[in-house]
């Protein structure tokens, strides 16, 4: 049978492949996502399954670094090794059977110890997107994380100890312009309508509508026309602000609806979502705090050659907003559905994207300028236009370093007041960091053998940190009870857990798309409990 | 094996010696009733049952994930074969290996990587199994995407609870249910035991509504990409037929998708509508829901984790729900979601509906899949009238729909039902059929004295 459809736009194998998550962050996330390159120190059970969920969605390509050898404990919390690895390079290992996962993506193996790499070939890390490190040493967590810092490469830190896990993020600055929020406010404009909205929300007259019509008017009108009566009796040309006047616009379009022959209203579901949309609508546009402190910070105000395309285009915004933009950001142009007739909604909806063009047109000119006048490259059309359709929720993360936490100053200060609340989230920050000091103090885990030797020990390990952020020793020792009877064990289903997490993160900073922690995340699984910090 | 050759017992090896730190030492933050010794991890390994539900994006990570937690007696289930479109998660299948059994497949996977693990597949559709099946398990882990199948393996769960004389619950024959659930960066896990704790349909108002387009939006006035699709998929196909009177509308068939985003897109170019793209068709056509490999790691793996807290009391369980986003940094919350006290699925209760006396069976009908006791799909009403059954409406055979359809407008007096009948209800949502007491109240339109 002739096939009545015979060009057939099928998708490449690739989109297939990875059609659900490019619902997520689109084409543009992915090809950012292909052109990372993500360095793994320590193929433990939390780094292999870390990689796992950035190998699956595929990464460019990823470097193992492991100068471990394969133990039997390896294989029997990380499902990256067989049998037969043992006694074999665990990141060669691991690299291998992770590679099965997605063959678009490159793989590397370096089987030198990360100290000597620090020490003889530091450039190394400049060429990676994100370092990773898991079970790391207390000096190499130091010189790693001053080094990367000093190079501005992104370092994520993991830890995994019994039920307890932690990820801290170090990154200098990290801007984000598709932050994707859950619930965006819509950007309509009805205190201040541009020429062509006032045009048509003027050019409608509800009075004189004919039934069919008046059902399928948009309430952006109806709310807009409920406005103008209100100024109207109150001859006043403010905008209503209160509950009160709120309350007295939806009246007002409560007698915008229709009644039957009986006096009895009739059910429109144009005016029903009037009435639900008043508080939404009546929000009067403003420029955000946090956008006017991005434009004005010195990244926009002082460019240089160096300037990111993110600083450049927040200075052409600040630009637009001073000049034609009247103090406001430049329109979104986006129009939440509503019921109306296909007429009024298309018309309406191309009237906020030509503005919203134009807008970003704007933008772009002045762009354009500064491009000009630095003599750096080009920023394209598209970017600015994605740059003002997000302009609203622009995020910008300024990071501090891991190196800083072994410092006294204000981390340490932070540290010591949620200590004091306290935190149960931060007892557990301070109980990994206790057992990385033990680490490097007695090169075994507390516990590793028998648990109880190693409490006095370790407690002496948790008293030289409270010290030194200049808190009082915690009044009981359960918490380093519990972590002697880990032993320095890898839990898997912990490890996956975290893993999870460190591989979203890692590709939410490659793409530059939703909002990474800041800047510390801390898991317990035995109480199913989660905190952030921010250091 | 050879005589004379020492084996160290399988839960004694240097393999598992992580987790047998946390089972072979006690600790202040343990479950009071935990006794550490090496023989729980004997009984995780070599008696313990489990049953996962699913082999997909949860599924995978929860075989992984309980392979390496010292289970060895797993049983895997699921209908469903692999597509490619799976591979950006379900890491335990190749490209080589679509169109093959998804269970099957993982279970090969994960025994041939994980020596001694004796994971068992079962190639098809959990409404298949009957009780026996699923009393043999200790526990039930469930990673699906369907709210039909989920409630349906609840209901099969609570319908295994057993009371004794006195109408206390015989807590041996309370089988736990792990649940894990995703949708983009979002999840949840939780943990439910049957008769104890609240269950899925206890809290059926967590599951957010569906998004449904009204046909009257479709037909007449379309002002997104999606109504066009709709119309096509809706009110075009079955008028056009372009394969023929007998071919359906296939979402997997590329020609298909191709048929409906041309004539969306004519439509939509009609209307001046922008945006009816191929993956847009497809994601309507198939109600596609975004899944990222991350998202389900980290669920299956606090599944996982409870799972395990559950097998060797070790720890306390979750109490009892967690939800999870990973859109906006990694927000967790975990709250205890509250039993009903009249729960269709796991209370010892009778169950009543009331109604006044001049209901029709079409308010019975009605109340059955709207009230949020029910949440039915399409439930299939019988009663027993002097001893003999009689099928009131049933909308599932076309034969009995056809003759029952009249039913619906008649009066519940005039069908032979009173206060205090009982009608039996069957439905998707539940393997047993449901029997609820009408409680019949005279209408309250006349004066009430003041």
């Amino acid at each position: 049978m002739a096939s009545p459809s015979p060009k057939s736009p099928e998708q490449s194998e690739k989109n297939k492949q990875y059609d659900r998550q490019l619902r997520l962050w689109g084409d543009h996330g992915q090809i950012a996502l292909e052109k990372g390159h993500i360095c793994l120190i320590n193929a433990t059970a939390l780094g292999t399954e870390i990689l796992k969920s950035i190998v699956l969605p595929g990464v460019g390509a990823i470097t193992i670094v492991d100068d471990c050898t394969v133990s039997e404990e390896d294989i029997g919390s990380n499902f990256f090794l067989e049998t037969s690895s043992k006694g074999l390079n665990r990141g060669s290992e691991t690299l291998r059977l992770i590679l099965e996962l997605n063959p678009a993506v490159q793989g590397h193996a370096v089987q030198e110890p990360t100290g000597q790499i620090l020490q003889e070939n530091p450039d190394f890390f400049k060429s990676f997107t994100v370092v990773i490190a898991t079970a790391l040493g207390e000096k190499t967590i130091k010189e790693l994380s001053q080094h990367l810092w000093d190079i501005n490469v992104t370092f994520v830190l993991g830890r995994s100890v019994g039920f307890l896990g932690s990820f801290r993020i170090q990154i200098k600055e990290h801007a984000i312009i598709e932050s994707h929020p859950d619930n965006e406010q819509p950007d309509l404009r009805l205190d201040v309508p541009f020429p062509a909205l006032s045009q048509y929300l003027d050019s409608i007259d509800i009075e004189t509508l004919d039934l069919k019509d008046h059902g399928h008017i948009p309430w952006i009108v109806i709310i807009y026309k409920a406005v103008m009566k209100w100024q109207k009796i109150q001859n006043d040309n403010r905008w209503p602000m209160s509950r009160k006047e709120k309350n007295e616009v939806r009246d007002l379009i409560r007698e915008f609806i229709r009644k039957d022959e009986n006096g009895i209203p009739i059910n429109e579901e144009n005016f029903e979502e009037a009435l639900r949309a008043v508080t939404t609508a009546l929000c009067p546009t403003f420029l955000p705090v946090k956008i006017q402190d991005l434009i004005y910070c010195s990244a926009a105000t002082n460019l240089t050659k160096e300037s990111s395309p993110f600083w450049i285009m927040c200075s052409a915004l600040r630009g637009f907003i001073e000049a034609e933009g009247k103090g406001k950001l430049p329109l979104r142009g986006v129009l939440p559905d509503m019921t109306a007739s296909t007429e009024h909604y298309v018309k309406l909806q191309n009237i906020y994207r030509a503005q919203a063009a134009f807008e970003a047109e704007a933008v772009y000119r002045k762009v354009q300028e500064i491009i000009n006048q630095l003599h750096c490259d080009c920023i394209s059309e598209a970017d600015v236009k994605l740059f003002c359709r997000h302009a609203h929720n622009l995020h910008l993360v300024r990071g501090s370093s891991i190196a800083s936490e072994y410092q006294s100053g204000p981390v340490a200060s932070y540290i010591a007041r949620h200590l004091e609340e306290p935190d149960v989230m931060m007892v557990h920050y301070i109980l990994l960091r206790a057992s990385e000091m033990f680490r490097s103090e007695h090169s075994r885990a507390p516990g590793d053998w028998e648990p109880e030797g190693d409490i006095a020990i370790l407690k002496a390990c948790v008293s030289k940190l409270l010290t030194d952020v200049s808190c009082p020793p915690f009044p009981k020792d359960d918490h380093v009870h519990e972590m002697c009877r880990y032993g320095g064990a890898e839990i898997h289903s912990v490890s996956a857990f975290l893993g999870g997490c460190i591989a979203q993160e890692a590709i939410k900073i490659i793409t530059k798309q939703y909002k990474p922690v800041n800047n510390l995340f801390v898991y317990d699984g035995a109480s199913t409990n989660t905190a952030t910090f921010t250091f | 094996m050879s005589s004379g050759e020492v084996q160290t017992a399988e839960y004694l090896q240097r393999r598992w010696l992580n987790i047998r730190k946390l089972l072979e030492r006690s600790g202040p933050f343990c479950h009071p009733d935990f006794e550490p010794s090496a023989e729980i991890l004997d009984f995780t390994m070599n008696s313990c049952k489990i049953l996962i539900v699913g082999a997909g994006g949860l599924g995978c990570e929860l075989l992984k994930d309980l392979a390496l937690m010292g289970f060895k007696k797993i049983h895997i289930i699921d209908m469903d074969t692999i597509e490619l479109s799976n591979l950006n998660r379900q890491f335990l299948f190749r490209k080589n290996d679509i169109g093959l059994s998804k269970a099957k497949c993982a279970v090969e996977f994960v025994n041939k990587r994980v020596p001694g693990c004796e994971a068992t597949a079962h190639h098809c559709a959990i409404q298949d199994m009957d009780d026996g099946f699923y009393r043999q398990f200790h526990i039930v882990v469930c990673g699906l995407d369907s709210i039909v199948a989920r409630r349906w393996l609840n209901g099969m769960l609570a319908s295994l609870l057993q009371y004794n004389d006195d109408g206390s619950l015989d807590q041996s024959s309370v089988i736990p249910l792990v649940d894990g659930g995703t949708e983009g960066f979002k999840g949840n896990a939780r943990v439910i035991l049957p008769g104890m704790s609240a269950c899925i349909e206890c809290t059926l108002d967590l599951y957010p509504p569906q998004i449904t387009f009204p046909l009257c939006t479709i037909a007449n006035t379309p002002r997104l990409p999606e109504h066009c699709i709709e119309y096509v998929k809706v009110l075009q196909w079955s008028k056009e037929n372009p394969w023929g009177n007998t071919i359906p509308l296939d979402g997997d068939d590329p020609h298909h998708v191709a048929w409906v985003l041309e004539k969306a897109q004519e439509r939509a170019m009609k209307h001046g509508i922008s945006g009816v793209t191929y993956r847009l068709t497809q994601g309507v056509l198939k109600n596609i829901i975004p899944a990222v490999a991350s998202t389900n790691a980290v669920i299956a793996a606090a599944c996982a984790t409870e799972v395990f807290k559950l097998a060797s009391s070790c720890c306390v369980n979750m109490n009892n729900y967690m939800v999870l986003n990973i859109a906006d940094g990694v927000y967790t919350y975990t709250f205890s979601a509250e039993r009903r006290a009249d729960c269709v699925a796991c209370s010892n209760s009778t169950k009543v509906m009331a109604l006044e006396s001049d209901a029709t069976l079409q308010t019975i009908y009605t109340k059955l899949c709207e009230d949020q006791l029910f949440m039915m799909k399409s439930p299939g009403i019988t009663t027993i009238i002097n001893g003999r059954n009689k099928t009131l409406y049933m909308s599932s055979i076309k034969s009995i729909e056809e003759r029952t359809r009249d039913n619906l407008k008649k009066k519940i007096t005039d069908l032979g039902l009173y206060n205090g009948a009982e009608i039996l209800v069957a439905d998707v949502t539940t393997p047993n059929t449901i029997t609820i007491k009408l409680n019949v109240i005279e209408n309250l339109d006349v004066d009430m004295p003041s």
